[in-house]
């Protein structure tokens, strides 16, 4: 393969919910490269959301065709090619801490010590060593999605999606897991599809930013990134980052006028 | 707590008999505690049979419940169908067919009082049962289908530990409804050396001191299987905010 390899290749995918009748995907294309950082930005109920679920098999797209590492996205869900944290941190009440990242683990069948050595990775890289045995209702908010993100990354998933998994979160938790996040991303290579709210926070995340449109959900501008990595405290202060939020904050205005 | 037990004790005692309660009324703590005494083996030999029958009904109404609640959860249209009916069932006063179910069993077969102590078990439990297999948050489900988690591993990661704070708290009714389910079914005939059959025959016999120390006997064990039944969620739900709340 030549040039930067694909792993979401999304062709005039469409989505109409029976229910309701609402369109909230129209005629999505988006290719998502190997190592990208893409971010999903745009109003409430434009569908980032839908188009996530998509991607990942979760909802069936009405018309279009999804391919995730060159495969039907049916084919890459069967073969667990990505994790996936959602905005409120899905965890599993009656498991510790621990057995909510193994838990994609023992489903792909790994012997008990390796997950064990893999789970104590995993709290390394979220920093929460010594919270194995808590269950999540004695963890804070940033700490149970940090959970829910290292179960994502427990199985080393190529591609990983992200549905406003910050969202909840306090400033200054945020940004600090923005920070992790990041560090995450460039020590795994892994690729990121983030679905957010924040201008800032795509901006600063991202090597690209998908603007979207309401009703029906489309993709009105793809801004590329071309702050340096890696990103730091002085990135937020760079003018190039203020340059660029007022773009992505133009594109979304534009998209709304349009409706 | 304490206080009021004993308060409670004082005036069975004394202030009842002395405002003019007559002994069939409610004879006094010391006369009740002379006849359990008097009539130990033969109210330990009644409570052995009717207890063996609530526990009997119990098992087995709450297990094919569960079965049952299994079964509704897996096929939903089934359950969706179904469940009207469930909820209305339950609200059905049960102990009115103990008198059937003795023409089913013959009046003096265990049986008899078996088959009213599980049906009385049942639906609560299944209700209760259901609704927790089914109150699953939708993204723990997709998270689930995310890792191309066939549906018997949905059930045993997810369903069934989302469904267990239900099932206790169902198991707990069901160990009440288990004991007034045998002790009912004995009322209407049964080996004369059960616990009810006592209760009823003592009475007709004026006998009110025995047929208290039965009613004592049959209230402490029924206490004492919901307090089993208690200790057995404090242990499975070990994970619980509710129950590590209490005991931090
Ligand atoms: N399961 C569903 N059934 C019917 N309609 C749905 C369903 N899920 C989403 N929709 C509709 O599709 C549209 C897009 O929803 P989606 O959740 O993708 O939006 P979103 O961009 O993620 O919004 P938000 O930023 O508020 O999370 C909305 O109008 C919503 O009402
Ligand atoms: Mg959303």
């Amino acid at each position: 393969m030549s040039g930067p390899e694909v792993v979401v290749q999304a062709r005039g995918v469409s989505k109409v919910f029976a229910k309701g009748g609402v369109t909230a995907l129209q005629d999505i294309d988006l290719d998502v490269a190997r190592g990208e950082f893409v971010s999903l930005i745009g109003p409430s109920g434009c569908g980032k959301s839908t188009l996530l679920r998509v991607i990942g098999d979760l909802v069936e797209p009405t018309a279009g065709e999804i391919l995730v590492n060159g495969k039907p996205a049916h084919r890459a869900r069967l073969d667990r090619d990505y994790g996936i944290v959602f905005q409120a941190a899905v965890l599993y009440d009656w498991r510790t801490v621990a057995k909510n990242i193994a838990l994609p683990l023992e489903l792909l069948g790994w012997s008990r010590a390796r997950r064990a050595e893999r789970v104590a990775e995993m709290l390394e890289l979220v920093e929460l060593e010594g919270f194995e045995r808590h269950y999540p209702w004695q963890l804070s908010g940033g700490m149970q999605q940090r959970v829910s993100i290292a179960r994502a990354l427990s199985f080393s998933p190529a591609l990983l999606l992200m549905d406003e998994p910050f969202g909840a979160l306090d400033e200054m938790t945020r940004e600090r897991l923005n920070d992790e996040l990041l560090r995450i991303w460039a020590e795994t290579g892994s690729t990121v599809i983030f679905v957010t709210h924040s201008i800032s926070e795509a901006v600063y995340l991202s090597t690209r930013v998908v603007v979207m449109s309401a009703r029906p959900g489309r993709i009105t501008t793809v801004i590329p990134i071309d702050l340096a990595q890696p990103r730091t405290f002085a990135t937020r202060e760079d003018p190039r980052f203020f340059e660029l939020v007022t773009e992505v904050r133009e594109a979304l205005h534009a998209g709304g006028a349009d409706v | 707590m304490t206080i009021v037990f004993a308060v409670g004790l004082v005036s069975w005692q004394w202030v009842l008999p002395f405002l003019g309660v007559e002994r069939y009324l409610l004879p006094p703590l010391t006369d009740v505690l002379e006849a359990l005494w008097d009539a130990r083996s033969e109210l330990l030999r009644g409570a052995r049979i009717t207890f063996s029958e609530a526990i009997g009904g119990f098992v087995i109404g709450c297990s094919v419940a569960f079965a049952c609640a299994l079964g509704l959860a897996r096929w939903r249209p089934l359950g969706n169908a179904l469940m009207p009916y469930m909820v209305a069932a339950n609200a059905v006063p049960i102990v009115a067919f103990a008198p059937i179910t003795n023409a089913w069993f013959g009046t003096l077969s265990p049986w008899s009082k078996v088959v009213i102590a599980a049906i009385l078990c049942f639906f609560p439990v299944l209700v209760n049962t259901l609704r927790g297999l089914t109150s699953v948050r939708p993204e723990a489900l997709e998270l689930m289908r995310s890792y191309a988690a066939p549906q018997r591993v949905v059930f045993r990661r997810v369903r069934i530990p989302n469904s267990l704070p239900f099932v206790l708290s169902a198991l707990k009714i069901a160990s009440v409804l288990a004991m007034i389910g045998a002790v009912v079914g004995d009322y209407f005939g049964g080996s004369t050396e059960a616990l009810g059959v006592m209760i009823v025959s003592s009475v007709s016999l004026a006998q009110y001191e025995t047929a208290w120390a039965a009613i004592l006997v049959a209230s402490v064990l029924g206490i004492a299987f919901y307090g089993a039944v208690a200790l057995v969620e404090r242990l499975v739900l070990g994970w619980h905010p509710s129950i590590r709340a209490g005991v931090e």
